[in-house]
């Protein structure tokens, strides 16, 4: 049997060999692999890129303090990014579950379709979840817009939910009885993370000082924009993003203000890619 | 010659494979017809006796006058490729007898198939190649065989060429399989995909079924397009779940997991499910054993749901709605459950329809029905009843998003067809209210099927509110367009009728079907579209004598004796014996035809008196108003019409 960090080994191995760079997490909370500069600036705009990085991603509404032996406030994906998508990508992704143990020909595969939207980044894209014995183990999204602009190189993105991939291998019912590591189960590595956050996210999150929080990260990212950096921006978008939804599982945004924190998020990461990109053309005039 | 082509694509979401066939049937193969079906990876055309080529012909070209002389007929064929040899003079001019030579099927069918291809409408469609200019398709085309006889039908879309090289089942089969157009399905089905979906359907259905089954032909439907192989197998959980609702446990089975339930008994459910794998077996057992684990998973959520959903009643979180949004910028959903209230009040709704108002909505802040939205209201309902709420007021949260389609069923109980209606119409009269209308095919907030169900309760509960009462401006038009709609599709009135009737007045919809059932039983007797057509002739006669009617009655005195007289007297006897049952009405109306036609037969209505002519006019106009109660017969389709 491998350990959920072995899993993570053989994915991380299998996109390397294939030409992808191996990132480290990001450091800002998001709800997503998606939301990380890794994708979400990269892939827009002509240049190549290859990238695999396991991303924790954090929804705060999400949380059952520890108690649901599938959901989990904090759950850890393993996000691909292959730009542009190569023709025989679905192989390639095909191969990356042989490569963790699973034997297609003793499996039912299915792919059904699935769009993937997101408003707050102004990104969509068309593809499937990928359906093994009837449990959803990935998200595939071909990218058609990111940052409410057209793609130059349509990116194929690979988002694995590896704790469920994992309880799947080791045929365990809850996330919490996978085997991390040897000695160590889920729960004994992040059971109390879970507990914690789940009572922090519903009920000891100061509500007014969240509200202050997001309207100081967002004159924050609205100056840095103005100065065009569009990189520290960028962190501050997912610092507002993250405060959202905190506010969110808190219940303290109303009818008629969700609409408009929404917006306020949007308009911040779409301008951020807009400053993003003319720093990319920029540059590229400077080179040729 | 025989023909096939082949679009090898990556899985195509099911739900729109059928239409896309229905395109693909109508490709322009040179007049042979084409014949097709599909796998969710694969759309395949394929036809016998497409032409090898189209003929050769002639086409005679007019050149310059034969007084221009030779060396003119010579520049003009050397301009249009021929030799001048080929110029002869015809009626005082050089024509040119221009051989064109037909074309090869091969080189036209290369020429027109990328086009047709990337032609097919499809819901949505994806570049992936080429930037945002690139080729736009449902999902990536990979591969492409286009063979007439044994010859490859040269052409590329998106950097991919045709060829006769196919590919099999993802894992089971070949990814690179050569053919020729014989041996092009048996090739595919070694391969393990079938292309017939008609054996497919038939596959599952008779493998589900084996293993007990209960079909449901959506599901079957889309099972028959997400495989290529399709293998049923059984899969069985803890008896102990059957304490959930099975109204839950069927919608986790046949919506999240696309399973079969299995029935003990009609309306029992049993502790099994059928899945349908794309693969062709499971003889390790291990796809049973992941599906079952799945669904463990799945109803330990549903069971945790139930508990902790119970631990606060539906009655105290009406609150709760001022969280959850209806529209933005038509409020919550308390404030909508606040004018549901109201409303059902003012139609006269009872304690029980409103308790069902006031907790019809609740169930949106749920766990149960955050995770399982199709069963909002029936969730609702089934909390309402554990919680002790009367029979009546359950039944009518459980079933108050009813009808949910045109052929769907309306709440059974009264209660439930009041806050039915009135959820309905709230968010009808919002919409429009805040410029939410329907504008062609963009329909957000599925209003006309809000609409289809107001109709569709009023006439089949057979309530008692005028349309008047219920709508006004904009909305009543829409809510008169459904009704049109309801009574041509669904109940097969002709278009005709339906208007007619319309036409002589909105009502009650009870009402309308009623004038609507009479009028079409009179309608086919030999009476009535001679009469309809008099009528229509009456309504002409007015409108050219631009006659306003002032209520005054028919002078006796005036009236010529004969037809005139005998007609006047009818109408004046039938007006006084009075007739409220609609077929009988009709009945004595259509008997009116010989007066009428013996009228219009001898009498002049334009009469040199103007005083007589008056007179006739009045008699007429009276005749129709007495005629139009039940429907307007001028609108009525007669044999005599233009088109």
């Amino acid at each position: 049997m491998d350990y959920f960090q072995d899993t993570v080994f053989k994915l991380k191995r299998y996109w390397a060999d294939r030409g992808a760079i191996i990132q480290e997490p990001y450091d800002v909370e998001v709800g997503a692999g998606t939301m990380c500069p890794e994708t979400y600036l990269r892939v827009l705009g002509p240049k190549p890129y290859r990238v695999a990085y396991v991303q924790p991603s954090r929804r705060p509404a999400d949380g059952r303090y520890g108690e649901n032996p599938n959901r989990l406030y904090k759950h850890q994906q393993l996000q691909v990014i292959l730009k542009p998508s190569p023709d025989d990508v679905l192989d390639q992704y095909l191969g990356s579950l042989e490569a963790i143990g699973i034997d297609l020909l003793k499996h039912d595969i299915k792919f059904e379709e699935d769009n993937w939207e997101a408003p707050t980044l102004g990104a969509w894209g068309i593809g499937w979840q990928v359906m093994l014995d009837g449990m959803e183990i990935t998200q595939f999204t071909y990218f058609q817009q990111c940052g409410g602009m057209d793609l130059d190189l349509v990116p194929a993105e690979i988002t694995y939910g590896l704790e469920r991939i994992v309880a799947f291998l080791q045929g365990v019912e809850s996330v919490y009885d996978i085997q991390w590591a040897p000695g160590f189960k889920y729960s004994d590595v992040r059971l109390a993370d879970e507990v914690e956050f789940s009572k922090y996210n519903f009920e000891l999150a100061n509500v007014d000082r969240l509200w202050r929080l997001l309207g100081e990260h967002e004159a924050e990212c609205k100056e840095l924009l103005k100065a065009k950096a569009p990189l520290p921006a960028y962190d501050q978008v997912l610092k507002c993003s993250h405060l959202f939804n905190l506010l969110d599982a808190r219940g303290a945004i109303s009818v008629t203000e969700r609409v408009g924190v929404i917006k306020r998020v949007r308009d911040l990461a779409v301008g951020t890619a807009r400053v993003w990109m003319e720093q990319q053309e920029a540059a590229r005039q400077e080179a040729a | 010659m025989n023909f096939l082509l082949e679009i090898g694509t990556e899985e195509i979401p099911h739900w729109m494979i059928p239409g896309a066939l229905a395109q693909l049937s109508k490709l322009d193969l040179l007049g042979a017809a084409p014949e097709v079906d599909a796998t969710p990876r694969r759309l395949v055309v394929w036809a016998s006796d497409v032409p090898d080529r189209t003929p050769d012909r002639e086409e005679i070209v007019k050149g310059p006058p034969v007084s221009a002389g030779e060396k003119a007929a010579a520049g003009f064929a050397k301009k249009q490729g021929a030799n001048p040899g080929d110029m002869a003079p015809v009626g005082g001019y050089y024509e040119l007898r221009k051989r064109i030579a037909g074309r090869s099927a091969v080189e036209i069918l290369g020429e027109s198939l990328p086009a047709a291809i990337l032609g097919i409408q499809w819901p949505k469609t994806m570049y992936w190649t080429g930037g945002k200019t690139g080729p736009r398709f449902i999902r990536p085309i990979r591969w492409i065989v286009a063979l007439l006889g044994d010859q490859v039908i040269p052409f590329e879309i998106a950097g991919v060429k045709s060829g006769n090289t196919t590919r099999g089942h993802r894992e089971l089969g070949s990814a690179s399989i050569p053919i020729a157009i014989e041996n092009y399905e048996p090739e595919l089905r070694k391969n393990f995909a079938i292309l017939s979906s008609e054996e497919r359907r038939r596959k599952i259905e008779s493998e589900a079924s084996v293993l007990g089954a209960k079909i449901d032909p959506d599901l079957l439907e889309t099972l028959t397009f997400i495989t290529e192989y399709p293998t049923a197998i059984r899969g069985d959980f803890d008896s102990a779940y059957l304490e959930l609702p099975a109204e839950v446990l069927t919608t986790v089975m046949r919506h999240h997991q696309k399973y079969f339930a299995v029935e003990s008994s009609p309306g029992v459910l049993a502790p099994h499910f059928i899945a349908v794998m794309n693969t062709k077996g499971d003889p390790e057992g291990l796809v049973k054993k992941g599906n079952e684990r799945v669904l463990r998973a799945r109803f330990n959520d549903a069971h945790f749901f139930w508990d902790t959903d119970q631990r606060k009643k539906l009655a105290d979180r009406v609150e709760d709605l001022a969280h959850v949004t209806f529209q933005a910028k038509l409020g919550s959903y308390k404030e909508k459950t606040e004018r549901v209230l109201a409303l059902v009040k003012e139609l006269g709704g009872n304690e029980h329809a409103q308790q069902a108002a006031m907790l019809c909505k609740t169930d949106l802040t749920t766990e149960m029905v955050k995770e399982f939205t199709d069963l909002q209201g029936i969730v609702g309902g089934l909390y309402a009843k554990a919680q002790g709420e009367a029979e009546p007021v359950w039944r009518a949260v459980y079933e108050h998003y009813k009808p949910t389609s045109m052929e769907g069923s309306i709440p059974s109980t009264h209660e439930g067809r009041i806050v039915s209606l009135a959820d309905k119409l709230d968010t009808l009269r919002g919409c429009f209210s805040v410029g939410l209308a329907p504008t062609g095919s963009k329909d957000p907030f599925a209003l006309r099927r809000a609409a289809q169900g107001v109709v569709k309760i009023l006439v089949e509960a057979r309530l008692d509110y005028s349309l008047d009462r219920l709508a006004s401006g904009d909305l009543r038009d829409f809510l008169i367009e459904r009704i049109q709609h309801y009574f041509r599709e669904i109940r097969g009135f002709q278009y005709d009728e339906v208007n007619a009737v319309l036409a002589a007045g909105v009502t009650t919809l009870a009402d309308i079907e009623d004038r609507l059932t009479a009028l079409a039983a009179i309608r086919p007797t030999d009476n009535f579209e001679p009469l309809a057509a008099s009528c229509k002739r009456i309504r002409n006669i007015l409108k050219q004598a631009e006659f306003q009617p002032n209520g005054a009655a028919v002078k006796a005195e005036l009236l010529e004796a004969g037809p005139e007289r005998d007609l006047a007297d009818r109408l004046a006897g039938f007006v006084r014996e009075g007739e409220s049952d609609y077929s009988k009405r009709l009945v004595k109306i259509a008997a009116f035809r010989p007066q009428v036609d013996l009228f219009f037969d001898k009498v002049l209505v334009n009469a040199k008196d103007a005083k007589v002519r008056t007179n006739r006019l009045t008699l007429l106009s009276n005749l129709l108003t007495e005629f139009s109660t039940i429907a307007d017969f001028s609108e009525i389709v007669t044999s005599g019409d233009q088109k």
